[in-house]
């Protein structure tokens, strides 16, 4: 799960990890009070999607003018912004981030995440700040510093040292070369007792005045760990997220919404995927990933049929399920008693394979309804696009 | 001969009280695994199916001599479990729960390091040695005694190879899930030297999918290491970037972990990769000469 710049931030502070001083605003008279209050020379008003580009994309405007404030926030909220991240139909504004400027000496790059290879939260730090890091990493790798840390003894100051110094912090600004192994600390704190994904801050500052600054914040949370934190929780904002997706989370159904039309609904996540290449490799575009999971019952499948006939490019659906120990005239009483309730308009063919095959296909066989049995995933894939034409 | 599991295997069953854990007991008994003991604190004393139910690992290993352990239990106690079932000294420790969190197994992974056991997993299908142990949640019927070994990412899309390879004739020895979690503890590495050294497997079918680099670290240590014929596929390559593909595991980073990454690395380790799912069984038929 992602959370805004403004949350990401509160949870820095929350950590002793210094940031600008700012707040949350989703008004021009919330702009103008927080303006008021700030009393700063520099003004800040940054859009608030969970998509990185904001600026190039005009979401992030500066003015020394605090008569002006209230009327960027009147421009951007309610604006739609497309970045690279966003798609081409882009994310619109609901919220703001208005905080004071800094006095901005040189930016860096800091992150920390748990490098799969070794299984150990590693940070990620360089001087090419501001920089889009994978980039960084392609061109210039030797700009690349990372430092692993030993899970079972937490945080060292050595490793935050390793760092500063790889960085060049003592020839840079010796007087942040403490502030920053204190920073590293709190960051790692905050990512194991949050269960974070990924914390990034691009760009870490220097201010003139010697000071370290969190200038922007990004933080992402493993979706597995967040029953531990109400707080965390209470972040999750529905209007970055797709609708369906919504609705499929809370039928405990794993969807992604996707750009082509055949819909398909699957057991288990790597069949899914599997599915999702064999319609492409039959010449079509799926529609999403959605995995049933195991026990599929005729109450996912009903809620699964909802959601893919919701996607108006769903041109046909493709049901492939390998019953293990779900048998598989279950599954087919499922898409029958879920075919009564919803209305099914598009061609659909279902192909089952594993435990009770033979009289789950015999079953829907019988069934009178308007589909297509498949045996074999090839065959069932081949048929789904011939019914549906080539994706447009 | 097989790998990591046969039919001296003997088996306790964390979470056995639990409707998932009772369940697959019963179902692995059934095909003639050699269940010995279950663990839920404080049922001691209980029975399912026949299997004695302990309050720790510990007991359950000085009175039942178990030597495996499958783990159900819910994600919040889980990583407590798998420590448990090391502290207890079991050698094999198979984790099926899905949902851990991936800074517990961060935590867990450091504390088994340079121990004398091997967990599986966790959010893994299982380890099934044809005829011998199924431990695990896999359909033990579609599987067929022969010489194929399977190692996979992945739970219904193994049954969907393993579907083809008793279907095609071919069989197979051991199949070995190693799990969808980003944080797990046996890689691909880690399976095929087994694979490599058990006369009995003849080729090895491969299953990745997006995210990490685990199939690039395949590719390298097959391209050195082994001479058996590897057969691979490998899921997501219509998957978008910055997504998770309902295992956690299974997200293309920062244009890090694609697919096709990963087919290039195994076919310039010299590893028959194939596109179409539906094609692994007659792949395997084709590297074996048959």
């Amino acid at each position: 799960m992602n959370v805004h710049e403004f949350q990401a931030k509160q949870l820095f502070a929350q950590f002793g990890v210094p940031v600008p001083r700012g707040k949350e605003i989703t008004s021009p008279e919330g702009a103008t009070a927080w303006a008021n209050e700030l009393n700063t020379s520099v003004f800040v008003v940054k859009a608030q999607i969970h998509a990185g580009g904001r600026g190039k994309a005009g979401g992030v405007k500066i003015t020394k003018d605090k008569g002006t404030v209230a009327g960027l926030a009147k421009e951007l909220i309610g604006k739609t912004l497309i970045t690279h991240q966003t798609g081409p139909k882009g994310r619109k504004v609901h919220r703001l981030l208005l905080e004071e400027g800094a006095n901005i000496a040189k930016e860096l790059y800091l992150s920390i995440l748990v490098d799969r290879d070794t299984g150990w939260p590693t940070f990620i730090a360089s001087t090419e700040g501001g920089m889009e890091i994978e980039e960084v990493a392609e061109k210039t790798p030797e700009k690349i510093i990372k430092e692993a840390i030993d899970p079972a003894v937490g945080f060292q100051g050595h490793n935050g040292r390793n760092v500063a110094f790889a960085l060049g912090l003592q020839t840079m600004e010796p007087a942040v070369i403490n502030p920053f192994v204190q920073m590293l600390g709190n960051l790692y704190r905050l990512f194991m007792e949050k269960h974070a994904a990924l914390v990034e801050i691009n760009p870490l500052i220097i201010t003139k005045e010697k000071t370290l600054v969190a200038l922007d914040g990004k933080v992402s949370f493993d979706d597995n760990g967040i029953f531990k934190h109400d707080d965390v929780q209470k972040m999750r904002d529905l209007n970055e997220e797709d609708p369906l997706e919504i609705e499929a989370t809370a039928n405990n159904l794993n969807y992604v919404k996707l750009d082509g039309n055949i819909g398909c609904m699957v057991n288990g996540a790597g069949l899914a995927m599997a599915t999702m290449d064999v319609i492409k490799l039959a010449g079509s575009e799926p529609a999403n990933f959605l995995d049933v999971g195991g026990g599929a019952t005729k109450e996912t499948v009903a809620a699964g049929f909802r959601i893919l006939l919701k996607d108006p490019n769903v041109k046909g659906i493709f049901i492939n399920i390998f019953g293990g120990i779900v048998r598989c005239e279950r599954i087919a009483h499922g898409v029958i008693e879920a075919a009564k309730e919803v209305k099914i308009t598009v061609p659909l063919v279902v192909r089952l394979q594993g435990t009770n095959a033979d009289e789950g296909r015999k079953l829907l066989a019988e069934s009178g309804l308007k589909l297509e049995v498949a045996d074999d995933l090839w065959e069932a894939a081949q048929k789904i696009v011939k019914l549906t034409g080539k994706a447009a | 001969m097989s790998i990591l599991v046969n039919k001296n295997t003997r088996v306790v069953v964390q979470g056995i009280t639990g409707k998932e854990g009772s369940f697959h007991a019963t179902q692995c008994k059934a095909y003639g695994t050699k269940m010995v003991a279950g663990v839920t604190p404080g049922k001691a004393g209980q029975e399912v199916e026949g299997i004695p139910v302990f309050n720790t690992v510990a007991d359950a290993v000085k009175k039942t001599d178990c030597d495996t352990s499958l783990i159900f239990v819910p994600p919040p106690f889980c990583a407590d479990a798998i420590l448990e079932a090391a502290d207890a000294g079991v050698k094999l420790i198979i984790c099926i729960t899905e949902g851990i969190p991936v800074n517990d197994m961060v935590k867990v992974k450091r504390a088994l390091h340079g121990r004398d056991v091997r967990l599986i997993g966790p959010n893994c299908p299982g380890v099934i040695t044809v005829d011998e142990a199924k431990i695990g949640i896999m359909p033990g019927f579609i599987h067929k005694r022969g010489v194929v070994g399977v190692v996979s990412r992945s739970g219904t899309l193994t049954y969907e190879a393993v579907h083809q390879l008793s279907t095609l004739g071919l069989g197979e020895t051991t199949c070995v899930g190693i799990g969808g979690d980003p944080v797990n503890g046996t890689g691909f590495v880690d399976v095929l030297p087994l694979f490599e050294k058990d006369p009995e497997t003849q080729a090895v079918v491969m299953i990745g999918e997006i995210g990490g680099d685990a199939e690039e670290k395949a590719a390298e240590y097959i391209k050195q290491h082994v001479k058996k014929p590897v057969i691979s596929f490998i899921a997501g390559i219509t998957a978008p970037p910055g997504r998770r593909m309902g295992h956690a595991g299974a997200i293309i980073s920062g244009g890090k972990g694609t697919a096709t990454e990963k087919m290039k690395a195994l076919e310039s380790a010299g590893v028959r990769v194939v596109k179409n799912p539906a094609e692994i069984g007659h792949a395997v038929m084709k590297a074996l000469g048959r």
